[in-house]
């Protein structure tokens, strides 16, 4: 359960994040959608308390991330835009690496891996050094590192980027399942369809602001449109970020 | 502290798989060093003896002049040459390192009793036209001095009278503050090394991991960020000791190879010195490995840190140089300064002084304080987002 309010954050004369406030509640999936630069990654970082916002709050599971960032971080898991594997290391070096740093022991580590290397699918490559994996190998590395711990809330920022079809279609199973487990899945993304097939909720931000925060319903409904994308378009105001 | 540990073992096992960069951080020095104080030992050796025990060969202008001074030069082993057309270009392209001129107005003030003036030509700017002229020089002395003898017994002077004062040597140089006199280089040898050890991982493990873009993801683990960086500094600081130990090692072992007898002086890297050095030169690893990792930290990649780098192979070398060139009596002031310090206690070691303990603490105490502050400093960087997330 994440609840944000009034959060704004500039750098120098950018206006990154203005005033914006919305919830995100366990067991749903909610995207953040938004052309880029419009603020989802600053965001974001604010929320795993990376970045002091300037005004407004943040509470994670009741957790102020500016007060107590170790405990955000014991209790989100988080896919970043970059990846950032160790290639002189395994997959499962990578991983429980991690681990070691969240304070779990030996032996839970290495059953924890077993059990996402078989749920991932990454069976084949867990004991091969990084060097050289294909996107969606590290995609899943950088999954599984970020679930070592069994975090309530999870975190991906562009996880299908670079990910062949069949790729693409595990992640969704695998993000729809979280969901199903109570989790509270948070995706950001500019991938229209990706937020069709998954999302719960959608919030749309633009220019650093909440153009529109509802389910795919509403949001449909409030644009008078037939379709997501156009939706997106209107709801925004341009077309811009669409292309990238 | 689990969380530092866990950084520091991770470091240090990625760091060892590259196998390149370790061998380079590692083994280098240790392979290299000893071989270039042994071949520097070897050439300095030859030189001297060649120069030393080499016949003399001097062209001479006029030989007409002085048949009996040549003639003791001959009975010297000094072989005479011709006169060459031009006694100045001769030594200007140093075809000869010395010439001899005897003027026409030699024979005259010879019978005349006056002092009889010769002309030694030699540029001694070039080092290795010092040696045969000296010899030269000495040679001629010799011989005037026998005449001088011989004048005044011929006039029943006693020849004492004209050498009112002698002066005797006493040496008091050991054959192991001689042995010091080569081991010049191994304080500067020793610095280089303590940074030279942790500069790719101080690069690898900062600069390195924000190029991966693997910082924004190690920042999200519940580790204290002073822990992270203080496991790198840790890995930083034990590849520098290690090749450290391993420097010293390895010049243990290569010391009996060193021509040490002909030089005249005797040389041993005992366990006990080897712990010296390493009391010593130790908290330069440690302020090395602070300072590397800070500066790596502020680059915003690899190719940016290492230009830093290039810079900071310096430092060590500076206080070295002053040294080697200026060499001074160590007094407990300069015992604050980092590495200048560490040069001065080397060598007094190495010439088998005794040193007093205050100036061991001051000297490696003070080295650490400054490494600790710079250690400090380096820890709270990551939480500048500014560090952490580069430009944007």
């Amino acid at each position: 359960m994440i609840e944000v309010r009034n959060l704004s954050k500039s750098f120098g004369e950018v206006k990154a994040v203005q005033d914006i406030s919305f919830d995100m509640r366990d067991g749903e999936i909610t995207g953040l959608l938004g052309p880029n630069g419009a603020g989802k990654t600053t965001t974001l970082r604010m929320l795993y308390s990376l970045l002091p916002p300037d005004a407004g709050t943040i509470r994670i599971d009741g957790h102020d991330p500016m007060r107590d960032a170790l405990a955000i971080k014991r209790t989100l898991g988080v896919v970043p835009d970059s990846r950032g594997l160790y290639k002189r290391l395994s997959a499962r070096e990578n991983i429980a690496y991690y681990g070691e740093l969240h304070g779990m022991g030996k032996a839970k580590i290495q059953q924890r891996i077993d059990e996402l290397a078989k749920t991932l699918n990454m069976e084949d490559f867990i004991e091969r050094h990084t060097d050289g994996f294909s996107q969606g190998q590290q995609v899943k590395v950088a999954i599984a590192r970020a679930m070592i711990h069994e975090p309530q809330t999870i975190m991906l920022d562009e996880p299908s980027n670079g990910l062949d079809v069949m790729t693409t279609r595990a992640l969704r199973e695998f993000i729809l399942e979280l969901k199903a487990r109570g989790h509270s899945v948070v995706l950001s993304t500019h991938i229209m369809q990706e937020v069709a097939a998954l999302c719960d909720r959608i919030i749309i931000i633009a220019k650093g602001r909440i153009a529109a925060d509802g389910t795919q319903a509403e949001l449909l409904e409030r644009s008078g449109e037939s379709n997501i994308e156009e939706a997106f378009v209107k709801l925004i105001g341009s077309e811009e970020g669409l292309l990238a | 502290m689990t969380g530092l540990w866990t950084v520091f073992r991770k470091e240090v096992k990625e760091n060892l798989r590259d196998r390149r960069a370790a061998f380079n951080s590692l083994l280098l020095g240790p392979i290299v060093f000893p071989f270039l104080i042994i071949g520097m030992s070897y050439l300095t050796l030859s030189s001297q003896e060649e120069k030393a025990e080499k016949t003399l060969e001097v062209p001479v202008i006029g030989a007409e002049y002085a048949p009996n001074l040549l003639r003791f030069l001959e009975q010297q082993g000094v072989e005479l040459l011709d006169a060459p057309a031009d006694p100045e270009a001769v030594v200007r392209e140093q075809v000869h390192p010395v010439v001899l001129r005897i003027p026409e107005t030699y024979p005259e003030q010879w019978r005349a009793g006056e002092p009889a003036m010769l002309e030694v030509i030699a540029d001694p700017s070039r080092r290795e036209s010092s040696i045969p002229m000296g010899r030269l020089k000495s040679l001629i002395g010799g011989y005037s001095q026998q005449i001088g003898t011989q004048r005044l017994q011929l006039r029943g002077v006693s020849p004492n009278l004209a050498a009112p004062v002698v002066s005797r040597d006493v040496d008091l140089s050991t054959p192991q503050s001689r042995g010091a006199l080569a081991m010049i280089f191994l304080p500067y040898f020793l610095m280089i090394t303590a940074f030279a050890g942790g500069m790719h991982i101080a690069i690898d493990s900062t600069a390195g991991e924000k190029e991966r873009r693997s910082l924004e993801p190690l920042l999200l683990n519940p580790t204290p960020r002073w822990q992270i960086m203080t496991g790198k500094m840790v890995a930083t600081a034990t590849f520098a000791l290690a090749s450290l130990m391993l420097t010293l090692l390895s010049f243990k072992l290569a010391l009996p190879y060193m021509p040490t007898g002909a030089l005249g002086f005797e040389l041993e890297l005992g366990l006990g010195m080897i712990g010296k050095l390493l009391l010593v030169v130790g908290p330069v690893a440690l302020l090395a490995a602070a300072l590397l990792t800070l500066l790596a930290t502020f680059a915003k990649g690899f190719r940016e840190a290492q230009s830093y780098m290039g810079l900071v192979i310096f430092i060590p070398m500076i206080p070295s140089l002053v040294f080697m060139t200026n060499p001074m009596k160590p007094e407990l002031w300069m015992m604050t300064i980092p590495m200048f310090s560490q040069n001065l206690l080397i060598a007094e070691f190495l010439r088998g002084e005794a040193v007093p303990t205050t100036w061991l603490l001051v000297a490696s105490g003070g080295t650490l304080l400054i490494g600790l502050v710079l250690a400090a400093w380096a820890a709270t960087l990551f939480n500048r987002p500014k560090v952490v997330f580069g430009g944007s």
